[in-house]
């Protein structure tokens, strides 16, 4: 009796749990469905809610191609959140060796104080951010970019990777050391590839970060040929400058989402090989 | 740094050297912390254009026939002139936008020449422009409208020159007003009480959907454009009066308010304190909606072939108060020459040029457009073109312009103060008297007294 | 969290002498560690802050940024008075609160979800971070089409559902909007806490499991005792980020509701008086205070954190 009571409360529970997982997917995916839809209408139809387009049309998607050099702004937008994402790994990932494994004075300190940085609102640091990048000669420039974009990630990916480097077993690191290994040899040999799914999720949300930033974006570069995907996006305009051409920035957002969803499905790999990880560790 | 860091400098290497002086001198300043990023950041510099005579810069819409009118015009110039032009194209949305010019023109950059900027900026952003008419000789500019021309005319100097101008105007729907025998508003009470009684035959009918009027009620620039309209088309005047001193605190412009008031949840949804022009548009275009408060645009959108209302609107001026006369507020866009150019005489030449007899009339012909200048709407070929002209030169000289010039750098304090009372009041947060009696004391207080 | 100790007690069976010119030369090793890091953060973050700062004392204008006068705390005594920045506060603080409070939670069940051994996981974990990977100006604006009263797609499914009665005015209506506000920024933020909690799951070490399940342990025990204390100093380090994001907030509320005092943040604030009334003094003072406000709420939470972290060193 108490069994069978047991493996009712099993499949309920497996029930409920399903259902939960479809809504949180409704929720998370529908807007993204309904930009794929929207971005397949045109004129008139974008103003009624149908939850299909009934009369699907790509003239959206070659718009976005003839109207301005998207490819080279999909490119310029990689190359800028690939580089800013790298060198903040980089920088990062020797900070949180020291941050995270090493007790020294002032270590509070010197994490709260890169913490602060993050605490300004963007528009603040508006203009001080222009006559640095200006001052450098990088204005206009895919460099300016990155500069900028590292007081975005910088603060962020020092501080999650101290969290996780802090996590790691200290018999590790103790072992190492009686083989004479350098502290250099333990982060790059021993640490960084046990925390390869960290550093994959930390990297792709800086990636992101980079990816999607927009005031920056906006404010330091002019030409058309440096622009980034995000202020390509916000520059679509209809034939007046009060007309907004929906389908036309549904179907470039729908492009630059792509790449993105390819990159998680890459670093999947990554991710998963954490778990592997995590069983040898014990 | 690791060994593939390295690699990866050395492969960038070469780059670096066959690259420009400016970005090695760059590279260099910061070469000692991060070389590594600018190695990589290489060849993505700033683009080198190789300069013939003089280049001018312009800022122009971004994209689509906005902009293709400006560089077709631009590059025309060019060719006159022998020199050259590059488009930088910015955002649309009018923050945006304003935000981009702040911080260039507050920088001093040299990178823009003409900016292109809208109707309401010139007394905000005077201290950056030249003034042009020291430029441009005079009989190229009497032909503009007054109003415009007094707009953009800051402690005497001529900060701009108009291109384009937009009024705002009442669209609606011909099939349905006729249906019900009604005639087209011309004054406010007109249009509650025709949006009414359509609206209760037409729901007794099945069409639930269906609103009354839809017009621009968010917290942003586009609400002070309707109130104005609302306030000024019934004797509440415009704000400020043209002295700068405050007049916003009287009885004509608390019952203009209190009529918009017992429009929503009525003849307007309750979700118009969100909209924006395109939530408007959208409403009006779906026939969703008997009447709108739109700027021109909205008129060859609603009439395209897959419009569901096309041929099925027409276009008037704005209602009035009784016995009152309509006042449609200005719009549109003018051409500065930034102080900080590097070619100044060359920029005003472009603006001479662009906002010219022949120009405009080719903008209005080929992307409506609407001209600056008063002897375009006598056009043949323009009027034949777009009838509609003949109504709007009429809209345009009874229109009224925001007080952005009297009240110089802190218009736009003055219009979020304006759309904070107007909001709350169609929110139903306070009265229509107490918000405007609070409002006409917070402007006497950011005015200094009308001093502004 | 800032001290949790995990500084290795690497030498913990070599002679006292020893031990101490060890931790010496680790002491160096760290700074050696730290200064590409804060060199570079000091290069690019240093200038633009101590420039906004500095301003919030002056009477600084953008129209000519060189003619300041210095004016000490007027600033900041006219925003203490100011009831609309208090408004601002206010309705930054509840929007922090509500929608990091449901990020976390959701995020955690999106965490847990995908940890499990489910088909089609990759395809699943991409989906789930979509939301954060549509750049933010873009998903608003998207948002505020599909909540339009008329002819939103939100309103038509509501209305087919039966769920409501007649459309309702999702941004219009003071209330509503803040709850739309906060619902498009979990629906966006909701990923980075699922994604970092993710990945806190993944290392955790398997053989505690076991011994639990050996135990006799259910579920939700686990959870509560071995899994949750485990991953809460990367949960900690990403409500403390989400944190800072939800106070600085400004894309999702002036897409979607423009300078509405019903919504308005501190950042919509500030960058009103930065960039439209041009006021840099009065408007660096107001990021200052935000600065402050972002300041407070860390230390609480790393003060919060560090009491827990402290639980978790035992249960290691």
């Amino acid at each position: 009796m108490s069994a069978g009571r047991h493996s009712i409360m099993r499949i309920a529970g497996r029930f409920g749990f399903y259902l939960l997982v479809a809504a949180i997917l409704f929720y998370t995916v529908f807007p993204f469905y309904w930009a794929i839809v929207s971005s397949l209408k045109s004129g008139s139809a974008l103003f009624e809610a149908e939850l299909l387009p009934w009369d699907p049309t790509f003239e959206n998607y070659a718009a976005v191609f003839r109207d301005q050099p998207f490819a080279r702004t999909i490119a310029n937008s990689l190359i800028v959140a690939t580089l800013a994402t790298v060198l903040s790994l980089l920088l990062a990932a020797s900070a949180a060796f020291a941050l995270g494994r090493i007790r020294f004075r002032g270590r509070t300190t010197v994490l709260l104080a890169i913490l602060s940085v993050s605490m300004f609102p963007q528009v603040a640091v508006l203009s001080g951010m222009f006559e640095l990048v200006r001052g450098l000669g990088l204005y206009n420039s895919l460099a300016g970019l990155v500069l900028s974009y590292l007081i975005l990630t910088l603060p962020f990916t020092t501080w999650v990777l101290t969290a996780f480097m802090r996590e790691l077993p200290a018999e590790l690191e103790e072992a190492a050391i009686v083989d004479g290994a350098s502290s250099w040899r333990i982060l790059v040999g021993i640490f960084l590839p046990l925390m390869a799914p960290s550093l994959a999720a930390t990297g792709l949300l800086a990636f992101i970060l980079a990816w999607n930033e927009f005031l920056f974006a906006l404010t330091f570069t002019l030409s058309p040929e440096q622009r980034t995907v995000p202020v390509a996006i916000a520059l679509i305009s209809g034939a007046s400058a009060y007309e907004l051409p929906w389908g036309r920035v549904m179907a470039a957002s729908v492009i630059v989402t792509l790449p993105l969803v390819a990159l998680v499905m890459l670093l999947q790999r990554r991710i998963v090989a954490g778990l592997t990880a995590g069983a040898i560790k014990g | 740094m690791s060994l593939a860091a390295a690699a990866f400098y050395l492969k960038n290497k070469e780059n670096l050297r066959s690259n420009r002086e400016e970005t090695m001198r760059s590279a260099g300043t910061i070469a000692g912390t991060i070389a590594l990023g600018f190695a990589l950041g290489v060849g993505l510099g700033p683009s080198s254009a190789a300069r013939a005579e003089v280049t001018i810069a312009i800022s122009c819409s971004s994209l689509g026939q906005e902009q293709e009118l400006c560089r077709s015009g631009a590059e025309a110039w060019a060719q006159q002139t022998g020199n050259r032009v590059e488009l930088i194209s910015t955002p649309a949305d009018a923050n945006e936008r304003l935000s981009l010019y702040q911080t260039l023109l507050a920088a001093g950059s040299p990178d823009v020449d003409v900016f292109q900027i809208d109707v309401i900026w010139p007394g905000s952003l005077a201290s950056h422009f030249v003034d042009l008419g020291d430029h441009i000789p005079a009989e190229a500019l009497q032909d503009h409208f007054d109003q415009l021309l007094a707009n953009n005319t800051v402690e005497d100097q001529l900060v701009a020159v108009p291109w384009f101008v937009d009024a705002g105007l009442l669209y609606y729907r011909e099939d349905l007003l006729e249906k019900h025998g009604r005639a087209v508003p011309k004054t406010w009470q007109e249009l509650t009480e025709t949006a009414k009684a359509v609206l209760e035959a037409e729901r007794a009918a099945g069409a639930s959907e269906l609103q009354g009027f839809v017009w621009q009620g968010r917290a942003y620039e586009g609400l002070t454009c309707n109130a104005l309209e609302w306030i000024a088309s019934q004797g509440g005047g415009g704000i400020v009066d043209a002295d700068g001193r405050v007049t916003i605190d009287n009885e004509q412009a608390v019952s203009a308010l209190d009529l918009a008031q017992s429009w929503i949840g009525s003849i307007s949804p309750r979700g118009i304190l969100n909209y924006a022009e395109e939530d408007a548009r959208g409403a009006f275009q779906s026939g969703r909606a008997l009447f709108m408060r739109n700027w021109p645009y909205a008129w060859a959108l609603a009439n395209a072939d897959d419009s569901p209302v096309k041929g099925k609107v027409g276009v008037a001026a704005l209602p009035a108060g009784e016995g009152g006369k309509p006042a449609a507020t200005l719009g549109g866009q003018q051409l500065a020459v930034s102080r900080y150019s590097a070619h100044p005489e060359e920029a005003a030449d472009l603006v001479r040029y662009l906002t010219g007899y022949e120009e405009q009339k080719r903008r209005a012909l080929e992307g409506s457009f609407n001209p600056t200048r008063r002897s375009l709407y006598d056009d043949e070929a323009l009027l034949a073109a777009n009838p509609f002209y003949g109504t709007f030169l009429d809209i345009l000289e009874s229109a009224v312009a925001r007080p952005s010039t009297v009240t110089g750098r802190r218009y736009n304090q003055l219009s979020s103060e304006f759309v904070r009372a107007v909001h709350a009041t169609l929110s139903g947060n306070g009265t229509a008297a107490e918000n405007l009696t609070a409002l006409g004391r917070a402007l006497e207080r950011l005015s200094r007294g009308g001093r502004w | 969290m800032a001290d949790a100790g995990s500084a290795s007690g690497a030498a913990s069976s070599t002679p006292w002498a020893k031990q101490l010119s060890l931790a010496a030369r680790r002491r160096r090793t760290a700074w050696l560690f730290l200064m590409p890091m804060l060199l570079v953060l000091a290069a690019v973050a240093a200038w633009p802050l101590f420039r906004t700062i500095a301003f919030s004392f002056t009477d600084a204008y953008l129209s000519d940024l060189s003619g300041w006068q210095f004016v000490g705390l007027d600033n900041y005594l006219y925003l203490a008075q100011d009831p609309q920045w208090w408004r601002a506060v206010g309705n930054t603080v509840i929007f922090t609160v509500v929608s990091v409070g449901l990020e976390t939670l959701l995020g955690l069940v999106i965490a847990l979800t995908l940890n499990a051994h489910l088909p089609g996981r990759g395809l699943l974990r991409a989906a789930v971070l979509i939301p954060w990977a549509i750049p933010t100006v873009v998903s608003a604006k998207m948002w505020a089409w599909m909540l339009n009263d008329l002819y939103g797609v939100v309103n038509a499914v509501l209305l087919a559902l039966g769920l409501i009665a007649e459309p309702w005015a999702w941004l219009g209506d003071p209330v509503l909007s803040m709850a739309a506000v906060i619902a498009v920024d979990v629906w966006k933020a909701t990923p980075f806490v699922a994604l970092l909690a993710l990945a806190a799951l993944q290392v955790l070490p398997q053989q505690l499991y076991e011994a639990a399940r050996i135990d006799g342990a259910g579920a939700v025990r686990i959870f509560f005792s071995i899994t949750l204390p485990l991953i809460r100093p990367a949960l900690l380090v990403a409500v403390i980020f989400r944190g800072l994001d939800a106070l600085r907030v400004f894309d999702v509320i002036y897409v979607l509701t423009g300078n509405s005092a019903a919504t308005a943040s501190m950042s919509v604030y500030a960058r009103q008086q930065l960039v439209e009334f041009q006021d840099v003094g009065y408007g660096s003072a107001a990021t200052t205070c935000l600065f402050l406000v972002a300041a407070l709420v860390t230390a609480l939470l790393v003060t919060a954190g560090r009491v827990n972290v402290g639980q978790r060193s035992a249960a290691t």
